[in-house]
């Protein structure tokens, strides 16, 4: 009809266009096949399934508390690239560095964000688990995953705690300095925990403060300019990465175990 | 007259009264059998889930922090930057256990009249996730980014003097998030408080679904068809976890001494600690003989506690009033079950022996570094 052809909007001329075509397959989503075809073909989207049970996209049900703490920490490591551009974790320049990320850098509140936002994110792991704790979700055949949420919840507090190192002001390096000598008291392996002293040869004690699990942590045997650059390595790559692992297990097993919990 | 409030609020957070009151009061919150569910609705406790229970629960923390806010000494710990994510943990904590709450007594109404929870709806009727869930979701990362910014560019970031590793602070906290472990100090030592413990709690977490074999209560909110786990979980993340972190942030101030929130913190404030361990209570006081030289000796009433908490009570209850649980459970269900449990009890049970008795450790043998 050529009439209907003339009335045309513009969203509709570029979405219907050889590019855009290209990249997005489904062209306008207006139709139900066009809809389920955009989620089925973006690999973002096919996170979800096509289609959800109703009470599945309810505020109210889900408090939107997974799917915050995953943006949050997408916004974390976008902030947290940004930051490392500036911030270098040496004791002569950490701090100054942290002072004109505020002061001298344009946008001054990445910082802010960063630091502001790994709180929420350990509240809003917290709160995702207690939704799912109090809807059941957890309950066969979700068992495992809730072990690898809670595995997750682990690696956020660790990330937020290695990162509480950065900044090396008094905050950081006294509340890392209390957190770490825990590990003094490991049982076995920490030089001032029980049955560390059975682990000696002879005369030679095995674990002594200079071999034990905190100085593994700390590069040292206090915080240091070497548990800087440890904590840095850590926050920044090794427990990022962990945790990439099992969330991406984590957002499998969701739609393995049959997708969204509800009644049956 | 704000004075006397402040007062009687000082006296009644600490923990040996609002711990106490707290336990005493939260089988009567969170019913976990018929008899507790009788006086809660009898005493209409369960109007703390309605929308004005609510309100209630609103004003007074709001009440709280505004009072607080007004107080000198409070307003220092409230102004900390990294003391607000505990205010907002307080609100969201409150908001969130109430909505749940009060979703799970809706939908037990429905139950108990024979309808479908609220979340039932016909399998066949599915939305789409493009538009319906695609637009909550970037609405939702939408306000939350705005709250961000907003937070952000409002509150900037805390940042104290520059580290110095010779000059100590006194408290030195840990990140608010680990205070709750750092409370259990007071109580256990670094090896238990600050590794056994850590490590059975994410032990236990990971445990839960395979412990709680109660199939009913899967995909909906409801308080009566899982009110022993529900009890259990809320006792252990209000408790032993929330409240710990706020004992730690606001109450503790200078050599972990306990102030409350509206005291100043007095470096110089002298706490008693004549704490005594088992071994002494039995061998001094109640023999009269100077301690022996063999430790194990020494400590053999400690290990004889000890060994009858962790493995003689389990069987008995497995023999007695836990007979038909351990029928359903089976004996490595069980098993795992009493070792959290009992472990999760140890840290009320501990405090209590230090308040009453002053009690240091159950077995003390610092020579191994082993003090329980």
């Amino acid at each position: 009809m050529p009439e209907d052809k003339k009335k045309e909007s513009l969203l509709e001329k570029v979405g219907n266009s050889p590019v855009w075509k290209s990249i997005f397959r489904s062209g306008v989503p207006r139709t139900r096949r066009q809809r389920m075809y955009a989620v089925l073909g973006n690999v973002f989207l096919h996170l979800h399934p096509a289609r959800l049970p109703r009470h599945a996209v309810k505020v109210g049900y889900t408090w939107c508390m997974g799917g915050l703490s995953f943006f949050l920490f997408v916004v974390l490591t976008i902030t947290g690239i940004l930051l490392m551009f500036y911030y270098r974790p040496t004791v002569e320049y950490a701090f100054t560095d942290i002072i004109d990320l505020g002061e001298q850098v344009p946008l001054g509140i990445m910082r802010e964000i960063h630091r502001w936002g790994a709180h929420c994110m350990v509240l809003t792991t917290w709160l995702h688990m207690l939704r799912v704790f109090m809807t059941g979700s957890y309950k066969p055949p979700r068992e495992f995953n809730w072990a690898v949420g809670v595995i997750l919840m682990t690696l956020t507090l660790l990330l937020s705690f290695t990162g509480y190192l950065l900044p090396w002001d008094q905050l950081a390096i006294w509340a890392v300095t209390v957190g770490t000598n825990m590990a003094r008291a490991t049982p076995f392996l920490g030089s001032e925990g029980p049955g560390a002293s059975l682990l000696a040869i002879g005369d030679i004690n095995l674990i002594h403060s200079a071999s034990d699990v905190r100085f593994a942590l700390l590069a040292g045997r206090f915080v240091g300019e070497a548990t800087l650059l440890r904590f840095y390595v850590l926050h920044c790559i090794a427990v990022p990465f962990i945790a990439m692992i099992f969330m991406a297990v984590h957002f499998w097993r969701i739609r393995k175990d049959g997708g969204i919990s509800g009644p049956l | 007259m704000i004075e006397t409030l402040k007062n009687t609020i000082d006296y009644l957070s600490t923990p040996t009264i609002s711990f106490t009151v707290i336990t005493a009061i939260f089988p009567f919150v969170f019913p976990p059998t018929d008899w507790f569910d009788r006086i809660n609705r009898k005493l209409k406790i369960d109007k703390l889930w309605t929308n004005t229970g609510g309100f209630i629960q609103f004003i007074l923390i709001t009440g709280f922090f505004v009072l607080g806010y007004q107080d000198p000494n409070f307003k220092i710990i409230l102004m900390k930057g990294d003391n607000f994510p505990i205010v907002l943990m307080v609100y969201s904590m409150a908001f969130f256990t109430w909505y749940a709450m009060k979703k799970s007594y809706i939908n037990d109404a429905r139950l108990d009249e024979g309808k479908k929870p609220m979340e039932y709806h016909d399998p066949e009727d599915k939305v789409l996730v493009w538009p319906d869930l695609v637009y909550i979701e970037f609405i939702c990362l939408i306000l939350f980014m705005v709250f961000l910014i907003v937070w952000s560019i409002l509150v900037p970031a805390p940042l104290e003097e520059p580290a110095n590793p010779a000059a100590t602070p006194n408290p030195s906290k840990a990140p608010w998030y680990f205070l709750g472990l750092q409370e259990m100090l007071v109580y256990f030592d670094p090896w238990l408080a600050g590794v056994i413990f850590p490590t059975l709690i994410i032990v236990g977490m990971c445990a839960i679904p395979y412990i709680d074999i109660n199939k009913k209560g899967d995909g909906y909110y409801s308080f009566k068809e899982r009110r022993v786990g529900y009890f259990i979980f809320m006792y252990g993340w209000v408790v032993l976890w929330v409240y710990l972190i706020i004992i730690g942030t606001f109450f503790r101030g200078p050599n972990w001494n306990f102030f409350g929130p509206f005291e100043y913190w007095d470096p110089h404030k002298l706490e008693v600690l004549n704490n005594v361990n088992l071994s002494e209570y039995f061998w001094v006081i109640g023999l009269g003989q100077p301690l022996p030289s063999n430790i194990l000796l020494r400590e053999s009433i400690g290990f004889l506690v000890t060994g009858i908490y962790l493995f003689v009570l389990p069987v008995l209850l497995a023999k007695t009033v836990l007979k038909k649980m351990y029928e359903a459970y089976g004996p490595t269900r069980y098993t795992f079950l009493m070792i959290l449990g009992l472990t999760m009890l140890a840290l009320p049970i501990k405090m209590y022996l230090r308040w009453f008795f002053n009690l240091k450790y159950i077995i003390g043998i610092p020579e191994w570094f082993f003090n329980i």
